[in-house]
């Protein structure tokens, strides 16, 4: 149970179903990482369509998996990583109510997210030039055109709705930075940059087990 | 004495009695629990009716026996109780539901296979003898029959209610079926799984005769006997679409041999292995880069879309028509070749 | 449970008292509210309406059946009205009915709250709800969608010309709503427990809410995928159920069964709370076996995600699958014997009295005990290869989802009608339509079991003429129960202008929500009570009386 006679009662960021700021925060806290875990299952169910296509069609899957660019994925990677470390540097600001720091930093995360849909957007639309998009106009050598269009239909999916978080992340953190240029947070109140952190890092982890199941399964030895 | 009751479809199967057994225990069980639940309910209901209990406080409420603050053992007892006596029930309905289950999705040795394939909405049934029919299945009395089944569109069901048996029929793959007719008749069968706007018209028959009915039947009782049994039409498949160039029966050829290819094992390049079944022989055919024999190369184009569902049960029949090799060539031969 | 400040303490039905309902006046006041008591308002007039939509879909269905010949409708329309009284009564009726309606009323209440976690999200996600209303409003107009509320491919991907994606959207959408809600519970009930209120002081509604919660969380975004990957195949040809591909059907099945079961216990568990709070309240005794109550709630739940594939066992799935499958779903049962049989206990030498909740409740037991028990017919794997995909298991789903969702959704809204509206519902009349509900559900219904059994299957607009007896009689009891639906919408509705004021505890129940004016306040607690009692202390509270 919250400690409900807590100092912090009267803080002027106390919501009135709250008995205290602190249980604020914890309700806050903890309904995001119930958020993530709904999240988890969301993609889980396209990482087991994936896991059951990779055993039935591997030999596919890694002709598709070698046709990605692996310097646009590995690019993307590193700063997909980068940008999660900005952000946590970004709570650490908001933590400390270092005012300047904070909007800098969740600035470079945005920069750093626009990037990774940047180099989204031109390996789209080179799948588009190779006639890799599933449907009439998908061209194919090999014989296995229909498990091939498997894979480009699970990595369309996959990256797709991960594309998606970006975009969400990215539209989240340009209304964040104005409330931290309207100096909305600091050491007392910090609970929607740590949260929306938390949502960050998620969306960056499911890249790091996407890169190497689209980028990297026909490359080994 | 076809009806028993009116709600029991006939019994027109090997499998019917020993089905209907067990639904007749669970009847028996649920009966036995709901009447206790519905006995007990009205019996505590009239029991220790009292008007207004609930809602008029005041009203000279009779305080009835001391409420019994249900000593912790004796609860505990009955808890233990009410779960193991449904546990044990439900094992033994699981075990004996399973092994007729097993006896449901196994075919017997003796079983005769034909081939159904589904599509919006009718049924098309080919016998190994080369008959083919739509919406109507003859079967000679007390063989077991084997259905492979595929389907060219949607999803459908084979249900026949009198044999007490359903299999969906999924696109893009086989599934099996097999039944054992033991009484002469007509019994509906049914499409089972939704399909579309004549689903519920998707109703043929099977027609279940007399062994010797059936044998004139296949001689020509229903127009004619065909000009090929199945495997011949398979055979004539496989040379107008030059498999044969490839699938010499002499082995010589740029793919390997078919003889004796039906259930064996099979060793694929990159190592594994892979029982030939039906599955296996379709996907070759229509996706035969998926798994390539070991010691050839991928040089197969596909045939999906090229052939008919029929047309494939037509080159299954061949292929499995061709006699069993000597063991010799089993082991895949050294890509000597090219 | 007692609370420190006694019942004494709570004013009296005074007339003037601001109450939540008298607040704030204007449809504006509604449509931007974030009090969970409004919320559940909104929701109970949305779900009612679904109701009688989908009400009138089966009505059409039920017309066509009576003969055998598909004369009323064409076929078209008939599979059209099928899947549409599907898709509203499961997706925008049952999944919200009792965790949207009386658990957003009663939970915080129930726990000492002042509100939900977060109010605004709850808030929202009615929004998101209304969104989904709207795509399948539009499907529907638009001229309907004739998949089955199930949406196997390849049929919902190539073959039907209907509406799919409207359709499909707003069970996506709706399902956000359903994340949402289920969310908040969650939350609430781990953070905003008034002090005392340990876990095992929680009435059972709350530990059925919360186990349902817990489904709606883990399950749906698995749905909202399957239904996207759908959406993603018929649209834009990224797909991957497509078998022309190489893809399989049936993966979609898994996919879509991995939600849809556990679906079903989001639509009973509730239910049963319900039961749970009625039959104490009714008998005025403590719960029989709380413990035992609470965890098989959690164990459903638990063991609820494991079953799914109990849907599969024609479709060609491994045989040894099947088997496991089978086992689980057997063991999903005992959870549920337990609750029948710690309620059935519960009534030993009570005081039992017969009003209108109770009614419900002793329907539900029966009508979901034999529902339950033909489950186990479906759990058996050689007996649900005849009987999958025919009418027995219409009439299972339809003891469980009726017989037990909606008589657990009546019984409560009976039970805190006086709470909700401050006002009493006519006694006479509602045990009338209690009596009349579950007359008209057994002669519509058990007929039904034997159509199964005979072999008819499910989703057949014309039937061999065989069928016909027993397709008549269910049609027959078809208007029975739907005058059984109609006439609490009649008497409730006129209850809330007409009907005698509630006190605040007008069963003279335990729990939180009865130490609070009729209707509560708008924060519901002047000041967070602190619980020192059990639930269900009502042998305490018999005593006082004497």
């Amino acid at each position: 149970m919250p400690d409900h006679a807590s100092g912090h009662a009267l803080s002027p960021h106390r919501q009135l179903q709250f008995e205290s700021y602190e249980q604020q925060q914890e309700a806050a806290t903890f309904g995001m990482w119930a958020f993530l875990i709904t999240e988890v299952l969301f993609f889980g169910g396209l990482f087991a369509a994936y896991t059951i296509y990779r055993l039935k069609y591997p030999a596919a899957f890694q002709k598709g998996s070698l046709t990605l660019d692996l310097y646009l994925g590995g690019f993307n990677t590193a700063v997909l990583i980068g940008s999660s470390l900005t952000m946590a540097l970004a709570v650490h600001a908001a933590q400390t109510s270092r005012q300047k720091a904070l909007v800098i930093f969740l600035a470079a995360t945005l920069l750093l997210g626009s990037v990774f849909l940047g180099v989204k957007v031109i390996e789209y639309g080179d799948k588009f030039h190779h006639h890799h998009v599933p449907g009439p106009d998908f061209r194919w050598r090999a014989s296995d055109r229909g498990p091939a269009q498997l894979y480009f239909s699970l990595y369309f999916a996959m990256t797709g709705m991960h594309a998606l978080h970006m975009v969400v992340g990215v539209v989240v953190l340009a209304v964040l930075i104005v409330m931290a240029l309207r100096r909305r947070f600091g050491a007392d109140y910090f609970t929607p940059i740590e949260n929306f952190g938390l949502y960050w890092h998620f969306v960056d982890i499911v890249w790091i087990f996407l890169f190497p199941l689209l980028y990297l399964i026909g490359r080994h030895g | 004495m076809s009806k028993l009751l009116f709600f029991l479809p006939e019994q027109a199967s090997s499998v019917a009695g020993p089905v209907d057994l067990f639904f007749f225990f669970m009847v028996a069980v649920s009966v036995f629990f709901s009447a206790l639940i519905a006995v007990l309910l009205v019996f505590f209901a009239i029991r220790y009716h009292q008007s207004g209990a609930a809602t008029a406080p005041a009203a000279g409420v009779v305080v009835g026996p001391e409420p019994e603050h249900a000593h912790a053992q004796g609860a505990m007892l009955l808890e233990i109780v009410w779960t193991v006596i449904p546990l044990g029930l439900v094992l033994v309905m699981f075990a004996w539901s399973t092994s007729l289950y097993f006896t449901l999705v196994r075919p017997p040795a003796d079983a005769v296979a034909m081939y159904a394939v589904g599509k919006q909405w009718m049924w098309k049934f080919q016998h190994p003898e080369g008959q083919r029919e739509i919406n109507e299945l003859h079967v000679p009395l007390g063989q077991a029959v084997k259905l492979t089944m595929s389907s060219e569109d949607v999803i459908h069901s084979f249900f026949v209610p009198a044999f007490r048996v359903k299999q969906d029929v999924v696109p893009g793959r086989y599934t099996q079926v097999w039944f054992r007719p033991t009484r002469v008749g007509r019994y509906h069968l049914f499409c089972a799984e939704y399909c579309g706007t004549q689903h519920s018209g998707m109703i043929g028959w099977v027609e279940v005769m007399k062994p010797e009915d059936y044998q004139a039947w296949l001689s020509g009782a229903a127009g004619g006997a065909p000009r090929q049994t199945l495997a011949q039409a398979g055979e004539q498949l496989f040379t107008e679409r030059a498999c044969v160039t490839c699938h010499p029966e002499s082995g010589e050829g740029r793919g390997p041999s078919l003889g004796g290819l039906p259930g064996a094992a099979v060793t694929l390049e990159g190592g594994g292995t892979v029982v030939a079944d039906d599955g296996y022989l379709r996907e070759s055919i229509l996706n035969p880069a998926a798994k390539i024999v070991a010691g050839f190369q991928p040089l197969m184009p596909t045939f999906q879309g090229q052939l008919s569902e029929e047309q494939l049960v037509q080159l299954l029949a061949y292929i499995k028509s061709l006699g069993v090799k000597p063991a010799a060539e089993a082991p895949a031969p050294p890509a000597t070749k090219d | 449970m007692q609370t420190s400040h006694a019942m004494a303490e709570v004013p009296g039905p005074a007339p003037q008292a601001l109450d939540y309902l008298n607040a704030d006046y204007g449809i504006r006041s509604w449509l931007f509210t974030i009090d969970h008591k409004r919320i559940a308002i909104l929701y109970l007039l949305m779900i009612t309406i679904m109701f009688v939509v989908g009400g009138v879909f089966a009505a059409a269905v039920r017309l066509e059946l009576l003969t055998p010949q598909g004369d009323a409708f064409e076929a078209d329309t008939y599979n059209k009205l099928f899947t549409m009284h599907g898709i509203v009564m499961i997706f925008f009726f049952l999944i919200p009915s009792i965790p949207a309606v009386l658990g957003n009323f009663c939970l915080p209440l129930m726990i000492g709250a002042r509100d939900l976690a977060f109010p605004r999200i709850n808030l929202l996600s009615w929004y998101v709800y209304m969104v989904g209303a709207v795509f399948g409003t539009f499907a529907i107009v638009a001229g309907g969608v004739d998949t089955g509320w199930t949406f196997y491919t390849p049929y919902s991907t190539t073959a039907s010309q209907t509406n799919v994606i409207p359709a499909v959207l707003a069970g996506f959408i709706v399902g956000f709503s359903t994340i949402l809600t289920g969310l908040n519970f969650i939350v609430t009930v781990h953070k905003m427990r008034a002090p005392g209120m340990t876990w095992f002081r929680m009435p059972l509604f709350v530990w059925a809410i919360y186990a349902t919660s817990l489904i709606q969380m883990l399950a749906t975004p698995v749905l909202a995928i399957t239904l996207l990957l759908l959406v993603l195949e018929r649209g834009l040809h990224i797909g991957i159920f497509d078998p022309a591909l190489g893809g399989d059907p049936v993966l979609f099945q898994h996919m879509f069964w991995f939600y849809s079961h556990p679906a079903v216990y989001i639509m009973i568990l509730p239910s049963m709370g319900v039961v749970s709070e009625i039959v104490t309240c009714f008998s005025r005794k403590q719960i029989f076996g709380y413990t035992f109550v609470a965890f098989s709630s959690l164990g459903i739940a638990v063991i609820g995600f494991l079953v799914w594939g109990h849907h599969l066992f024609v479709s060609g799935q491994s045989a040894y699958a099947g088997m496991l499958f089978s086992l689980l779903s057997f063991l999903v049962a005992i959870p549920s014997a337990i609750k029948v049989f710690n309620w059935t206990a519960t009534l030993y030498k009570g005081k039992i009295s017969w009003d209108t909740p109770m009614l419900y409740v002793f329907g539900f037991i029966g009508l979901f005990t034999i529902g339950g028990l033909t489950g186990l017919f479906l759990a058996a794997l050689g007996l649900d290869v005849h009987l999958t995909d025919t009418y027995f298991v219409v009439a299972h789903f339809h003891y469980i989802m009726v017989g037990g969702a909606i008589m657990g959704y009546l019984g409560g809204l009976h039970y805190w009608w006086p709470k909700i509206t401050g006002r009493l519902y006519p006694e006479f009349w509602a045990k009338i339509a209690a009596v009349n509900i579950f007359i008209g559900f057994n002669l519509t219904f058990f007929p039904q079991f034997l159509l199964g059994y005979l072999g008819m299957p499910r989703r057949y607009h014309a039937y061999p003429e065989e069928f016909q007896v027993l397709n008549v009689l269910s049609t027959g009891g078809a208007p029975v129960l739907g005058v059984g639906y109609l006439l609490p919408m009649v008497y409730l509705i006129w209850s809330m202008r007409y009907g005698p004021r509630a006190s605040a505890n007008p069963w003279r129940a335990t729990g939180l929500e009865w130490t609070t004016p009729s209707p509560p306040t708008t924060h519901n607690f002047e000041e967070v009570p602190v619980v020192t009692q059990d639930a269900y202390d009502y042998p305490a509270m018999e005593k006082k009386v004497a």
